[in-house]
């Protein structure tokens, strides 16, 4: 059957959009299908990306498992994968309701596709929400850390390896700095970042004054866990400290190596872009679809369409989910 | 068309549980972590991470092999979007993973310290 959706120009040759049809699949979705190739390789280049910055820190990495441990509701409790693995199934699930939208498409059945494609778009807010409270726990971070002047970065642990936040120890002294805002500056001066909570001098004050605090480098032991260094080492360490970092930003992240937090938000929010977009397409599609459109045409092959891209965010979803959370 | 129009909602929900049920190993893989996968290699790759792409790449398959009807579509159309991806991807990961270990290397082994 010619289910190509051009009726207009049914009776033109190949390049109108008539009856030939390459690769037998009509004209826009075979070009679907080949911008999902060269999208394909888009993420394929970021992923390969971070896949080269990772080997080349391959000793300094953060562990995704220490980094991600935020479930709502649920504060204070490290749950490590949770909260992503629901996002996953929300994504899947999505997926799903748009696979049934495409059956029922082929079957003409106006209303259970308007029904599916409505589940769909809210499955994809749902994600692109979930995403936004993930990005939210990332960017302000739970511990806080200090870098040194070399660049690399310290966390602070208890005697047990337990984590501790720099709020647990670090003393107010008394001089402190405001960050200069616009408002209160001459020619457009201001801080680039607003200051962190505590300054150098009141962490190290504040570590000489709780002796069982011991420094955690970013050195991966054999057996995948981080450097603790003994009590003399951490003095050392700490008196090198340049900056307290808090939570994550493009420039520097309490979790360890710099490029761990610009490719999170990078490959995720080019994802999350993705959804967002699909998720406007699908809206589209949907009142299309209610306006009888497709109806009108005999043809759903519309949502045939914007189903391969929706299922394509899925699809990188998992290799997504695969590589910044499991690996 | 190649697709009959029948329904095959069946066919939808196997793949769906599938997927779910894959999802579900890899995520108590991640947070269990067996020692014995994780510190035994095989061809410079620990075991655990071999499972965990063994198992993307299976999930990849059925997403677009039965959500986006890859299975209905012409073998012509199949080839031409499947095989470049897969080639240009092989070709792109070995070149920067490769690439990337050097420079690991050079950072290792020379006297240049970068981050002390």
């Amino acid at each position: 059957m010619g289910a190509t959706v051009t009726t207009a120009n049914n009776d033109e040759k190949t390049w109108g959009g008539g009856h030939n049809e390459p690769l037998g699949a009509s004209y826009g979705k075979m070009m679907m299908w080949f911008f999902i190739v060269s999208d394909a390789l888009t993420f394929s280049g970021f992923l390969g990306a971070y896949g080269f910055s990772r080997f080349k820190f391959i000793e300094t990495w953060p562990l995704a498992d220490e980094v991600f441990t935020h479930f709502p509701f649920m504060h204070g409790v490290a749950a490590p994968m949770y909260y992503v693995a629901l996002m996953t199934f929300i994504l899947i699930f999505s997926s799903v309701t748009m696979v049934l939208a495409v059956d029922a498409g082929h079957q003409l059945k106006k209303t259970k596709v308007a029904i599916y494609m409505f589940l769909t778009i809210i499955g994809g807010l749902i994600f692109v929400g979930s995403q936004a409270w993930e990005w939210k726990n990332f960017i302000k971070g739970e511990y806080g850390a200090v870098e040194t002047v070399g660049g690399s970065l310290l966390q602070f642990v208890d005697k047990d390896g337990k984590r501790v936040a720099l709020a647990d120890f670090a003393v107010k002294l008394p001089e402190q700095r405001e960050a200069l805002t616009r408002s209160h500056s001459t020619w457009f001066m201001e801080d680039a970042q607003s200051l962190p909570s505590y300054t150098v001098a009141e962490v190290q004050a504040g570590f000489k004054a709780h002796p069982e605090i011991l420094i955690r480098t970013e050195k991966l032991t054999d057996n995948k866990k981080k450097t603790v260094l003994s009590r003399e080492e951490s003095e050392k360490h700490l008196a090198t400290a340049k900056y307290v970092v808090e939570g994550a930003n493009l420039i520097r992240n309490e979790y360890g190596n710099k490029l761990f937090a610009d490719f999170f938000f990078f490959i995720t929010g080019f994802h999350g872009f993705h959804v967002f977009s699909g998720v406007i397409i699908n809206i589209i599609i949907f009142f299309n679809v209610l306006l009888g459109t497709y109806e009108k045409r005999r043809s759903y092959e519309m949502v045939e369409k914007v189903g391969l891209y929706w299922h394509f965010v899925d699809l990188v979803w998992v290799f997504v989910f695969t590589v910044f959370y499991l690996v | 068309m190649s697709h009959e129009h029948v329904s095959n909602t069946k066919r939808i929900w196997f793949v769906f549980g599938l997927l779910s049920v894959v999802t579900t190993i890899e995520v108590i893989l991640g947070i269990y972590k067996p020692g014995v996968l994780e510190f035994n290699h095989f061809v410079g790759l620990n075991l655990l991470n071999w499972i965990f792409y063994i198992l993307t790449i299976f999930k990849a398959y059925y997403i677009v092999w039965a959500f986006m009807h890859m299975e209905g579509e012409k073998s012509s159309l199949r080839w031409s979007v499947v095989s470049p991806v897969i080639f240009l991807v092989l070709y792109l990961l070995f070149i920067l993973l490769t690439e990337g270990h050097y420079i690991y290397g050079v950072f290792k082994d020379s006297t240049i310290k970068w981050n002390f």
